[in-house]
């Protein structure tokens, strides 16, 4: 059971100029992410650079990198509750924090993409059960409240001793719910570059990695920013942490393309991916697997870098590019593929059917994409201005009683 | 814009005709009991939900005169008030002209492609709202009202037979109300199937004396299409996918 938590926890001041600054451009990207909503809106999806072909573009890419970013934002309070790590209870109410906001931001840009977001409330009140899209919606909302309640849980002292099972709760949600978001992809029978049951625990391995890679850009830079303390013994937990979750989500990615190259008939998307998909093929090896695997895990397990923060900061930020190049390679280049309708024949039409298809980003959703971040990022920085979310200290004596006993801090 | 052919449907008008159509689960209310003729359809009963009964299917003979086809994608058009974009990655496409070549033989064949109202559509399946929808007759239906515009069924679909609207549409037909923001395809023109006539596109063909397209209820062992689907073997686009497409190809 989990006892009380004797962490001390403070608002940040939140007065200096850099905070303000950063609240002001934060806000000023969120609101051009909804002005660019309006815009497409108001115009239709003819502003953006998504067709009849590629149904979903930027705006899925960074929805859906938040939303799993969000359930991996939840696994530091989970290896606290669940797990009984201890190191990583200092951090269990930031997380659940991070992970509300994450998920509030991919939410806002998903439903701000839809042709008809006015339609929000047919969404909640109509629903077909037997569509995945349906049990996220439950999935997404449940959500919020099972960490609402986890983090009012590990909050309010009194509640401290229910945290294990509101965390554990919350543990069994999350993964069911990148599950749900992995299964979007992995239900669609049709498309040769999806329908493949492991996109579900990739997707969860996926979120395990940007999800931490977030969390340690925004403790350095919290802690750096205000002064606090921050000893090695949590970022150098959090960096063999990170480490392993990006073994683990690599793991899953090769275990995919090796089982689609065994089949002969995953032969054509698998040469489009992995050797001759142009833009898709250059995401993929340059940015999913030497900028988002090898080079972070490098940096992390080196010891040259490894016990800097700019050489796991740095990992971070490349966790966190390369994973945005994995969604955009698994959304917009399952997509760009064409479907095969016609095994075994070459195929053309009017509607560009058997022939890769184009697709350029425009602005309005690229803005958009940016706004969900921001409004993620807003939320998280409120937060911490207002709510008992961030411990005084996290050196390594406030983190691990044991070396406060024989003295040793950071 | 504005024709004699296109007159503007006025906003009142298409929503009186959308509650129509809804109100008999996708039917145009016709007089009570009246027989229309038509490819073996019989006009629905006003009010009288579609049923199991009835399967309607098409059977399309890929070895028919390439005319033809581009008088079935214009029928279409003119019926359903679709087509005249110069932007063929964003206009909606209710029905095309798909060409294949064997790369083993070389062989060529070119035919049209649309919804293929399958018995277990998987954009049924994946729509969040139950916008997407298959009357009990087997034809697969967009509900615009309820249509959210998150294009899963575009992903979903193994035919690419949907299109989603970007932009503002302009001459609507009263019976086929769209919407920008929305998903369409083709709708075996069920507006016309429950007064117990063809589809626009076969409807055409007939009248130059093709049977390129035959429509008909495949549960009816006496109709012309369940004849020919008996007497010959047919293909169905993804047969291996197990969706049960209610259009056969024939010559393929």
């Amino acid at each position: 059971m989990a006892g009380v938590d004797k962490t001390t926890y403070k608002e940040i001041a939140g007065n200096g100029g850099d905070y303000l600054s950063l609240i002001g451009w934060l806000g000023v990207f969120a609101a051009a992410g909804i002005g660019s909503a309006f815009y497409m809106e108001t115009k239709g999806h003819i502003v953006s650079g998504m067709t009849n072909q590629i149904v979903w573009g930027m705006p899925h890419v960074f929805a859906v990198f938040l939303i799993i970013a969000a359930s991996g934002a939840l696994n530091i309070a989970s290896m606290s509750s669940v797990f009984g790590k201890k190191i990583y209870k200092p951090l269990g109410r930031l997380s659940a924090i991070m992970a509300i906001a994450l998920l509030a931001g991919g939410l806002m840009v998903l439903v701000l993409d839809l042709g008809r977001p006015d339609r929000l409330d047919v969404a909640m009140l109509k629903q077909n059960f037997k569509s995945i899209f349906a049990w996220n919606i439950y999935l997404y909302s449940g959500f919020f409240g099972v960490v609402i309640v986890y983090l009012w849980m590990m909050m309010e002292r009194r509640f401290n001793k229910y945290s294990t099972i509101a965390g554990t709760f919350a543990f069994i949600w999350r993964l069911a719910l990148t599950t749900g978001t992995g299964s979007i992809f992995g239900f669609l029978m049709a498309r040769p570059g999806y329908d493949a049951a492991i996109m579900a625990p990739m997707f969860i391995a996926m979120s395990f990695a940007f999800g931490l890679a977030i969390k340690i850009l925004f403790v350095t830079s919290a802690y750096r920013a205000t002064k606090r303390p921050l000893g090695d013994k949590l970022l150098f937990k959090m960096r063999n942490l990170l480490g392993i979750f990006i073994a683990a989500a690599l793991y899953f990615s090769v275990a995919h393309h090796l089982t689609n190259l065994y089949a002969a008939e995953h032969s054509g998307v698998e040469r489009f991916i992995l050797l001759d998909g142009g833009i898709y093929t250059m995401l993929f090896w340059v940015g999913q697997i030497l900028l988002g695997a090898i080079i972070p895990m490098t940096l992390l397990f080196h010891p040259a870098t490894n016990k800097s923060c700019q050489g796991i900061n740095a990992a971070s930020m490349l966790v966190i590019l390369g994973g945005i190049a994995q969604v955009y390679v698994i959304i917009i280049g399952g997509q760009a593929y064409p479907l095969e309708m016609f095994p075994g024949f070459e195929v053309t039409s009017s509607f560009f059917d058997g022939s890769v298809h184009h697709y350029a980003p425009t602005l309005p959703e690229i803005v958009l994409g940016l706004g969900g971040i921001s409004v993620a990022l807003l939320i998280m920085s409120i937060a911490v201005k207002y709510l008992p979310i961030l411990p005084a200290s996290l050196s390594d004596a406030a983190v691990d009683p044991a070396d406060a006993a024989t003295g040793k801090d950071a | 814009m504005t024709d004699a052919k296109n007159p503007v449907i006025t906003e009142e008008k298409i929503d009186i005709e959308r509650r129509r159509l809804l109100a008999s689960g996708g039917a145009m209310a016709i007089a009570s009991g009246v027989i229309l003729y038509g490819a073996g359809a019989s006009a629905r009963e006003k009010g009288q939900p579609a049923t199991s009964a009835q399967r309607w299917g098409m059977l399309i003979d890929t070895n028919a005169d390439q005319s033809d086809w581009d008088t079935a994608i214009n029928a279409c058009k003119q019926e359903q008030g679709w087509g005249g974009g110069n932007n063929p990655a964003i206009d909606p496409q209710w029905i095309r002209k798909v060409s294949i070549k064997n790369k083993t033989t070389g062989a060529e064949a070119t035919f049209p492609v649309m919804c293929q109202h399958c018995a277990n559509p998987p954009c049924v399946d994946v729509c969040p709202t139950g916008a997407s929808m298959k009357r009990a007759d087997g034809i697969v239906l967009v509900d615009k009202h309820i249509c959210i515009g998150c294009r899963y069924c575009m992903m979903a679909c193994p035919f690419s037979a949907r299109s989603f609207v970007h932009e503002p549409v302009h001459n609507q037909r009263p019976h086929m109300p769209r919407g920008m923001g929305t998903v369409e395809s083709c709708t075996m023109c069920v507006h016309r199937v429950d007064k117990g006539q063809s589809p626009a596109c076969v409807e055409a063909l007939e009248a130059k004396g093709s049977k390129a397209i035959i429509f008909g209820d495949l549960n009816d062992p006496d109709s012309e299409i369940s004849r020919a689907v008996s007497a010959h073997v047919t293909r169905r686009i993804r047969e291996d996918l197990g969706v049960e497409p209610g259009l056969h190809y024939s010559g393929i």
